[in-house]
């Protein structure tokens, strides 16, 4: 082994920006700040629903506004791109296998799509939307 | 073979991205439409406090905000050290520390309910 190895200089917090790949696991990492405000802003919901009718009324009077608006659609696209990240890499965390031969990936995918279509379907119904 | 607490971190950032890619892109368009000012059905509230009156209702909702926190931070502590922020240790008490303390008052918010 050579006694000065190379070390190729990386920087620790923009080494991302290095290549489309990097930014693409990146944009899938950071879903997760999304996901939290959504199981944070539940946390509230629940807190103003305990609190009575009227103080439940003003959280929903609060979300009106664009810049709650904003946020949500913020939350919306990234919790949408955790779901397809996720449910596209289930071939390899759920590979199911049939005699020799492996079941092709875009079946298990597909299954999962079908399944959050039906979900949201089902949520939305239960909901009072549609 | 030395003993790791990382199953139990894992398992549950598995279970609630998963619970997450299921139900919170339709979850966020219910407030998104409150937002919008159609507010839907189950965000009334006599509608919403019905069902988190409900032993299943509470239930559901504590699984889902219970995962999603603890799904978000797992996460997150692994992608703060992708950002740069190399004190693990400290990353790891904020980020569990804040799920916990939602989790806990999760459950004191439907008990009160």
């Amino acid at each position: 082994m050579s006694r000065k190895p190379f070390v190729r200089p990386v920087s620790k917090t923009g080494w991302y920006f290095k290549h489309p790949r990097y930014l693409r696991y990146m944009s899938r990492e950071v879903t997760c700040i999304f996901i939290g405000a959504l199981a944070l802003l539940m946390v509230v919901a629940l807190e103003r629903l305990s609190q009575g009718p009227a103080v439940f009324d003003s959280f929903l009077a609060a979300l009106t506004g664009p810049w709650s608006t904003l946020g949500l659609l913020l939350i919306l696209v990234f919790a949408v791109h955790n779901a397809t990240s996720w449910f596209n890499v289930t071939p390899k965390a759920l590979p199911v296998q049939l005699g020799e031969e492996f079941l092709a990936g875009k079946y298990i995918v597909g299954a999962h799509y079908v399944v959050w279509g039906l979900t949201t379907l089902a949520v939305l119904w239960f909901a009072g939307v549609v | 073979m030395a003993k790791s607490n990382k199953p139990i971190f894992w398992s549950l950032f598995a279970a609630g991205g998963t619970l997450a890619a299921f139900l919170a892109p339709v979850l966020v368009l219910l407030f998104l439409l409150a937002a919008l000012g159609h507010v839907p059905g189950i965000l009334n509230y006599a509608n919403l406090h019905a069902f988190a009156a409900h032993w299943l209702g509470k239930l559901a909702l504590l699984g889902v905000i219970a995962l999603f926190l603890w799904h978000a931070a797992h996460r997150l502590r692994c992608t703060l050290h992708d950002f740069g922020l190399r004190q693990d240790a400290m990353v790891a008490i904020v980020v569990y520390g804040v799920a916990s303390v939602g989790t806990v008052l999760t459950v004191l918010y439907l008990i009160r309910i």
